[in-house]
């Protein structure tokens, strides 16, 4: 009975109630104890639905994390701007990425990152987790995209995740 | 200063709207379509939020925010309906 | 309000707008349903996302507190732009849709 009172997520117990305090515009009694009751209560719903437990392991990394990925986010519009602006037509291509993560979570994280920064979109992940498919619109060759995705976005993130 | 500056982009915002209709209109295929839908409801909420900046009300936070959640909730719903033809298994 | 809250107040408002058209000229201008989906999911977030900073800036100027609901749409935008662009162009890799003439690489049959 007691173990239904607990929180298996914190992390995700944690950012709801932070989210609902926000939301219901300054905190109050009433807002704090709906807070808790939805912190409490959407980890139970949504329980079938995570895997396993969430192997953070340095958290403090990801504020660093955050920064550099919206330094690169506002990079990448501005080249982006520029290839549509330009009249030449751009050379897409598709690439496949050999992924060394395993943990789904730092993968979706690495998609989205992919998706957010200079020309690439994340496409697609093979079933067995090993590739990643990419949309480049505007590709030198394969390699440098790889390389360049490797050492900013996928060794910071393998570091987070051991 | 700022008036200035809030009709200009106005403008600009309301131009992106009427090229994301024009996607919307021609095209070619159901994603394309899906896809400009997407884009046109992230101009809304930031013509939105420019309405709310050029009436000096914070009322208006509470749509884009209803805005955001169900723009993103219907796109995820439309991809799925293309890949497997039905919403809900 | 003080100058320097309207000058970077008008600043990224214009920031805003300019990226916002930019990704839609994306949309609209762009060969394949692959190469437009990255207008729209890097220059439109960008430019919503300096829109919505603008009106942080403006509300605090003017005193009525910071504005919190703000910063969460902007984390939600950006949050979500990576996850529909993930499941449109698996959806479009699903349908067959045809890349434009000198793209290198294929998409994964599925």
């Amino acid at each position: 009975m007691f173990d239904r009172l607990s929180f298996p997520q914190p992390w995700l117990s944690l950012i709801l109630f932070i989210t609902w305090q926000i939301l219901s515009d300054g905190v109050s009694g009433g807002s704090v104890v709906l807070g808790l009751i939805l912190a409490w209560i959407i980890p139970q719903i949504t329980h079938g639905f995570w895997p396993e437990r969430p192997a953070f392991v340095k958290t403090w990394r990801m504020p660093g994390y955050i920064l550099r990925v919206l330094k690169d986010i506002v990079v990448a519009s501005f080249s982006v701007a520029w290839l549509i602006l330009s009249p030449r037509t751009p050379r897409p291509a598709f690439i496949s990425y050999p992924l060394t993560l395993d943990h789904p979570l730092a993968i979706s994280i690495l998609a989205s990152t992919i998706s957010l920064t200079p020309g690439t979109v994340s496409a697609d992940v093979s079933d067995d987790n090993q590739t990643l498919l990419i949309h480049a619109l505007d590709a030198g060759s394969d390699q440098e995209v790889i390389d360049a995705i490797y050492n900013s976005y996928e060794k910071p993130l393998m570091e987070m995740f051991k | 200063m700022i008036t200035t500056a809030l009709y200009l982009t106005i403008a600009m915002v309301t131009l992106a709207a009427l090229l994301n209709v024009y996607r919307l209109v021609i095209g070619p295929d159901e994603p394309d379509r899906v896809l400009a839908i997407d884009t046109l409801y992230i101009n809304a909420i930031a013509l939105i939020i420019l309405l709310g900046i050029t009436l000096s009300t914070r009322m208006y936070l509470e749509s884009a925010l209803l805005i955001a959640v169900m723009g993103f909730v219907s796109t995820v719903a439309m991809a799925k309906y293309l890949k497997r033809g039905s919403v809900i298994e | 309000m003080s100058p320097f809250a309207e000058y970077a107040i008008s600043a990224l408002l214009l920031f805003g707008g300019v990226f916002t058209l930019i990704g839609a000229i994306g949309l609209a201008r762009l060969p394949d349903f692959y190469t437009r989906l990255h207008g729209p999911t890097k220059a439109t977030t960008v430019g919503v996302g300096a829109i919505m900073l603008s009106s942080v800036i403006y509300f605090t100027a003017i005193g009525e507190g910071i504005g919190i609901s703000e910063v969460l749409i902007t984390v939600f935008l950006f949050m979500t732009a990576p996850v529909s662009a993930n499941m449109l162009a698996k959806a479009a890799m699903h349908i067959g849709v045809k890349t434009m003439e000198g793209t290198e690489g294929k998409p994964w049959e599925q």
